[in-house]
């Protein structure tokens, strides 16, 4: 009968479309990205990869306090804190702090900090030139470390915030490990 | 469809009675029956777990339940109420209706509807099972966000399974609402000719085949998170819980508007007949439609301001979110100018549609505030978002319900309801439904944060208030359930045109509408 076959056909076409849109969801993940990076916002990266640079000069005025978080991720066997809790700097200058973490777990394991700045204002004022971030980090069982971070604040921050917050979270990095 | 001859007036007649009459069934009013049954079930269901937080909320401090078990009902009584309660209840309307107002006799793909409907049930016994789980059902919102959802238990397989079939169904039932709207109208019938009810629906089922899909996606990828060693949202492998956050609401906006435009739809049949007057602007009303179902697509990360997104993000949706009330506003004004030096009446599908368009511009004009890039920061995640989206969803789109229920119950019974005690439920559900919602308002702009069991004491008296409210509401639909079930059973008889204003074709069918109708199509002037 013809309006059988004319229901067919709008029911493939229906049907096709559903699993393009199926697919299309899966799309967003790259396209969200790929429509950052075209447009420039979003930010997504935190700072942008071009070279840092320490400004020549010091803004010995201002104090602009940092404080330093550390958690870890969902029950992983670590045991992580800063060595300081906070610090008083002033822009433009650079600073070292430790970070100590010690794998409480009876084998090896390798571990990755993923950084976050709040408020995410700041982010892109809060440059580090050195930080065991950057890498994965390979512990024995129960071996236990100070990990570096150098940092400085670009006095172009602005001027009401006087607090910014550095925190790490530490992740067992099992899944990125076997990849 | 033109050379429709007698052979096709030999069916069935031998039709399976008891269970298996309803498990087998292919016929549309069986299937919209229950479709109906089922979501004033879910709806009670859904109703109670509020209650379960009202009674919580009622005051400061935890009374009843431990925290744990709280956030078990706001997730539940959000997901049941969305996919159980408020879609169905539609699809049912639209399973019913449809092929009655477009001349058809039946849907096009009948067995296909068949399963669409009983997908559902095992669908929501996958996820009310979870309840009786050792860890409790989820927990983490309806919007499932990770990494909290993550840490679900035992019922999150279940959760994501339960989605995936409420989203199988819904798809279904998209399907065969699109090809029997396309393809099974009366001869003459024009696309601008059909009633705003199948028009509404037509673009409804588009936006479900166009975002059921993507939330299909999305719980996919939190089940290979969680099982499988991807990290799509993962940060630890590269991964980005915000991005979930953009593919949910990818299909959580239109999602709201699927909520929506069959209310819209349904106040579009209901006022015009008893305005005894053309509904005003078809026209307009079809292309507001249309427009309301694009913008959808383009104002998701209003629901995600503060992720911390740039300035011309920001922006973008915030302006896009307003050009929402443009043609929302048209719908408003079309309804008020039908209304406008018509001879009014005030049946219950009236009263239920007058409350609708009055207390639906409520819940669109605090959306608007929430809109305000700036200002939702203070709002989000309060309980002035709770008292927006109820506002939207229980006097817009439930009310809408109930307002097509006590419209059509006639011509699906044949017997006129209870007028006195429809009206009676009316007033019940009208008041309350303010005192539930209306302070929360207020608690909500003070700061009071949404899905906590405990809060702070200056916001007692108005939450005292609002669990009163919400009580007087919970029971006032049991009176619902007994009219919609004394009706059934009897009463005083309906006419074929039951409404002395009612215009379309499925007041030309006999009051009750008998199991096959439009055997041979109408044919439209």
């Amino acid at each position: 009968m013809k309006d059988g076959q004319g229901n067919r056909l709008l029911v493939g076409k229906l049907v096709l479309l559903t699993l393009g849109m199926f697919a299309f969801g899966y799309a967003l993940v790259p396209l969200y990205d790929v429509f950052c990076e075209v447009t420039g916002i979003g930010d997504r990266t935190g700072t942008p990869t071009a070279a840092t640079y320490l400004p020549t000069e010091a803004d010995l005025d201002r104090v602009v306090e940092i404080e330093f978080v550390a958690s870890v991720n969902q029950g992983a066997p670590w045991e992580f804190r800063p060595a300081v809790s906070r610090m008083q700097v002033h822009p433009g200058k650079l600073y070292q702090t430790t970070f100590f973490a010690r794998n409480t777990a009876s084998d090896e394991l390798v571990g990755q900090a993923v950084p976050s700045v709040a408020p995410g204002q700041a982010n892109r004022y809060f440059q580090k030139t050195e930080c065991f971030c950057f890498t994965e980090q390979r512990f024995e069982a129960g071996e236990g470390r100070d990990m570096p971070v150098v940092f400085f604040i670009d006095p172009e921050l602005p001027d009401h915030l006087e607090t910014v917050t550095l925190s790490y979270t530490f992740f067992a990095q099992d899944r990125v490990a076997a990849r | 469809m033109s050379s429709v001859t007698t052979t096709q007036d030999h069916h069935d007649d031998h039709h399976p009675t008891g269970l298996k009459r309803w498990l087998t069934t292919t016929n549309h009013k069986d299937i919209g029956t229950l479709y109906l049954v089922f979501s004033l079930t879910m709806f009670l269901f859904g109703g109670s777990m509020a209650l379960v937080i009202r009674a919580e909320l009622f005051q400061p401090g935890l009374q009843l339940v431990d925290p744990g078990f709280f956030n078990q009902m706001t997730t539940m009584h959000a997901l049941i109420m969305v996919f159980g309660a408020i879609m169905p209840a539609f699809v049912g309307l639209a399973n019913w209706m449809v092929p009655l107002m477009v001349g058809a006799p039946d849907m096009a793909l009948p067995r296909l509807n068949n399963w669409s409907f009983w997908i559902l049930p095992m669908a929501f016994t996958l996820l009310g099972m979870t309840l009786l789980f050792p860890g409790g059902a989820p927990a983490a919102g309806w919007t499932m966000y990770p990494p909290l959802v993550l840490q679900t238990g035992d019922a999150f397989p279940f959760l994501i399974f339960a989605v995936h079939l409420m989203g199988i169904s819904s798809v279904l039932g998209a399907i065969n609402i699109i090809v029997t709207i396309m393809n099974m109208r009366a001869p003459g019938m024009g696309l601008l000719k059909m009633p705003l009810f199948v028009w509404t629906w037509l673009i409804t089922a588009y936006l479900l085949i166009l975002v059921m899909p993507v939330l299909a996606g999305a719980v996919t990828m939190l089940l290979t998170d969680k099982y499988f060693g991807t990290s799509f949202f993962l940060a630890a492998g590269g991964g980005d819980p915000v991005m979930f956050q953009h593919i949910f609401w990818f299909f959580g906006h239109p999602e709201v508007y699927i909520m929506i435009l069959p209310a819209f739809g349904v106040v579009s049949q209901i006022i015009p007949t008893f305005s005894r007057k053309p509904l005003f602007g078809y026209d307009s009303m079809v292309y507001a439609t249309a427009s309301i179902a694009f913008l959808s697509f383009i104002v998701w990360a209003h629901h995600m301001f503060t992720v911390g997104m740039p300035l011309a993000g920001q922006l973008f949706f915030m302006f896009s979110t307003m050009l929402i009330a443009v043609p929302t506003g048209v719908k408003v004004f079309n309804w008020v100018a039908t209304m406008w030096k018509g001879a009014m009446t005030f049946e219950t599908p009236m009263l239920f549609a007058l409350a609708f368009v009055f207390l639906f511009t409520i819940g669109g004009f605090s959306g608007l505030m929430l809109a305000i890039a700036p200002a939702d920061m203070q709002y989000h995640d309060t309980y002035f978002v709770v008292a927006h989206f109820h506002y939207v969803l229980v006097p817009g789109a439930a009310f809408a319900i109930m307002a097509a229920v006590y419209y059509w119950l006639p011509k699906w019974t044949g017997y006129m309801y209870n007028e006195t005690l429809g009206k009676l439920h009316f007033w019940l559900s009208a008041i309350s439904v303010n005192v539930t919602f209306f302070p929360q308002h207020f608690v909500g702009l003070a700061g009071m944060p949404r899905r906590i069991p405990d809060y702070a004491t200056q916001f007692t008296d108005f939450n005292a208030i609002s669990s009163v409210g919400a009580f007087v509401f919970g029971f006032s639909q049991l009176l619902f359930a007994y009219i919609i079930w004394s009706c059934a059973r009897g009463g005083q008889k309906a006419t074929d045109q039951v409404w002395e204003g009612a215009d379309g074709l499925e007041w030309t069918v006999p009051s009750p509408a008998p199991h096959h109708t439009f055997d041979t199509p109408p044919v439209i002037k």
